[in-house]
């Protein structure tokens, strides 16, 4: 299918299915019951899931690749959304040139950055694409007010030219659209006690994360891409072989820095705002964390990664010392309070602790990320029934 | 005229002259070896020769061309490879994709993007990259990761990997350094049939005279970075220089 080998038009098929379905699998609780908080079934979260797993999708295009550790890649996402919000400032609240103009705009500023930052590799490229991006951060928040909003970000305004929109109705606020359809309207469905939405901005950023899962595949699978993984194993053999590593690590950066925008454009479509905080050097150590997570180099990792993260993110944080009590309020009443005294600085606030233990749960005993456990998962089954390896093999 | 033509090469690294004036001529589809006591220079002049490291002085010509100042990718498009002294190769790759990159650089030279073609359906590849491992007898371990192939088998995929491009001059740095003799051994044989079934050229440096008496036309001998002597097995075997080089070196050493 589309060129792509059985195994992998599988899996592809297979994300489809659970990207189309994450509204229902991703809301297993019945609304109003205790278990209600773990639902992540809502549009603001899907979409965060999908956005952060183009993000990842590209960054590991370059990480996971060539083996080059970008901490700066937060910059291309900022300067996505910036590209895409003044599209909808100048053009119209359509967001299909925004996401268009983010990931051009975001392409460009990538082959700057790394045509400077690839003259050194290792822990310097590092270095030296952090200092990029913590740079774009500083400009964006002071001296480029002008174009970045500064402190206060960027926001459409009644003001705002949009030429290709007709002039705003009054009383009306600009609301970013496909075509007419409106990103935040959403179609809710009641089935018994459950509740599931259907948004539209979930929904497209969807398909653009297929496509952009799609397009990873095929690098994975290409002669190019397999020179990619020569500069990771043996640069010096790549050289001696007759093949020029530049241009490949470079345009290696230039496509995860355009899935960097491209993203950065989605987040503008979906929520129309913009702060130079998304520059922040936390925000590219939170994508090298997704990867490593997910499993750095294997093609579903970065996903998965980027929806863990968000998830624990946004699930665990919202837990605080009130749920807590109600959950051990069957336990006497000593107990109750030294074992909330032992969770509680996991939960809330410390969900970040709860995170770097994972964290280093999975880079030790996991080296392979979340893709590995499944995989070693998947081996214990086959191993209890034998025959089906052979069976495999055949097909 | 030999295929390669090095000429008043000389190196310095700060207060040590690594090379002194070092000429030498390589003729077409020969076997000419390089030898000398540690710290002779063979190292040094092998990574002048492949754009490692650039001579100070002289000029070092390739097929009437000079490779001065060139990248080692460019040298390598001319039609010079290189076998390392540790076999490098793409450890984290399967065997036959190591073989495919060079096959690829052959082809399509030192950048294509092409990201939208499926490698394993490029049939002139993978047929090339077959056929090639199939000649170094290894056809059967394909699949393996590179890395876990034994020194023996990573020596000889290296250098399938730089015969399947069919270059003009191969350059072996002590290909047999750190093996057990039945593995030099081996190494000896595939050399000896490569030099017999292919036109190429091949210079060779070699700490082992075992390896070099077996395989080499001609034979330099390297001493404090300058040559001292050039000429045929036989005559080197009993020429007077040679010896004193050598036996001076194990005084040294005892």
């Amino acid at each position: 299918m589309f060129g792509l080998e059985y195994k992998d038009s599988r899996m592809l098929i297979l994300v489809a299915i659970l990207v189309a379905l994450a509204p229902f699998m991703l809301n297993p609780f019945p609304e109003g019951s205790g278990m209600a908080q773990f639902n992540a079934g809502y549009p603001d979260l899907m979409q965060r899931f999908v956005i952060f797993g183009i993000f990842a999708i590209g960054f590991n295009i370059l990480f996971g690749l060539t083996g080059y550790l970008s901490f700066g890649h937060a910059a291309f996402l900022g300067v996505g959304s910036y590209a895409a919000m003044w599209m909808m400032k100048l053009l119209t609240m359509n967001v299909v040139p925004g996401i268009i103009f983010s990931v051009l705009v975001a392409g460009v500023f990538s082959l700057a950055v790394g045509w400077i930052s690839l003259r050194r590799s290792g822990i310097y490229f590092s270095i030296l694409t952090l200092a990029f991006a913590q740079m774009s951060y500083s400009l964006a928040y002071s001296v480029l007010t002008p174009i970045t909003g500064g402190e206060t970000g960027l926001q459409p305004k009644v003001t705002d030219p949009r030429i290709l929109d007709g002039s705003l109705a009054e009383g009306t606020i600009a609301k970013a659209n496909f075509f007419g359809l409106e990103m935040g309207s959403s179609f809710e469905l009641q089935l018994g006690s459950w509740l599931f939405t259907f948004n539209a901005g979930y929904y497209l950023a969807a398909v653009v994360m297929l496509i952009a899962f799609y397009i990873s595949i095929r690098i994975f699978r290409s002669p190019f891409g397999l020179m990619l993984r020569a500069v990771k194993s043996n640069q010096q053999r790549l050289n001696y072989t007759g093949l020029n590593t530049k241009p490949y690590t470079l345009a290696a950066f230039v496509i995860s820095g355009m899935y960097a925008g491209l993203a950065g454009g989605l987040m503008v479509a979906m929520d129309t705002q913009v702060g130079a905080e998304r520059m922040f050097w936390t925000a590219s150590g939170e994508v090298v964390l997704m990867t490593i997570l997910g499993g750095v180099g294997t093609l579903i990792g970065p996903v998965l990664g980027a929806s863990a993260i968000k998830y624990m993110e946004n699930i665990l944080s919202k837990i605080n010392s009130d749920i807590l009590h109600q959950w051990f309020a069957f336990l006497p009443d000593g107990l109750e309070e030294f074992v909330i005294t032992l969770i509680y600085p996991f939960i809330g606030k410390g969900w970040h602790l709860t995170l770097g233990l994972i964290f280093m749960a999975v880079v030790i005993f996991l080296p392979g990320g979340l893709v590995e456990g499944g995989q070693r998962i998947a081996n214990l089954f086959k191993r209890k029934m034998p025959g089906k390896d052979a069976r495999d093999n055949k097909s | 005229m030999g295929i390669l033509e090095v000429k008043n090469v000389g190196k310095r690294f700060g207060g040590l002259q690594a090379l002194g004036d070092v000429n030498l001529s390589i003729t077409e589809n020969s076997v000419h070896a390089i030898i000398g006591p540690n710290g002779a220079g063979k190292s040094t002049l092998l990574n002048c020769l492949v754009g490692k490291l650039i001579p100070d002085t002289g000029s070092v010509m390739f097929d009437g061309k000079s490779v001065l100042g060139l990248k080692p990718f460019e040298i390598n498009q001319m039609g010079i490879s290189r076998v390392f002294q540790t076999p490098e190769i793409f450890g984290d790759l399967s065997v036959l994709e190591n073989m495919m990159i060079p096959c690829f650089a052959k082809r399509d030279g030192a950048f294509t993007p092409n990201a939208f073609i499926n490698m394993m359906k490029d049939r002139e590849i993978v047929e090339r990259a077959e056929h090639v491992l199939e000649e170094m007898n290894m056809s059967e371990k394909q699949q393996m990761p590179a890395a876990s192939l034994s020194r023996g088998d990573k020596r000889r995929l290296e250098i399938g990997m730089c015969l399947s491009q069919e270059p003009r001059l191969l350059l072996l740095d002590e290909p047999t350094a750190g093996m057990a003799r039945a593995d030099t051994n081996n190494t000896i044989d595939l050399l000896k049939q490569i030099k017999d079934e292919r036109e190429i050229t091949i210079a060779i440096i070699e700490h082992d005279m075992h390896v070099v008496f077996s395989l080499a036309e001609r034979i330099t001998v390297l001493a404090q970075g300058t040559p001292l002597v050039e000429d045929t097995p036989d005559n080197i075997k009993g020429h007077p220089k040679v010896r004193e080089a050598y036996l001076g070196e194990t005084q040294d050493a005892a």
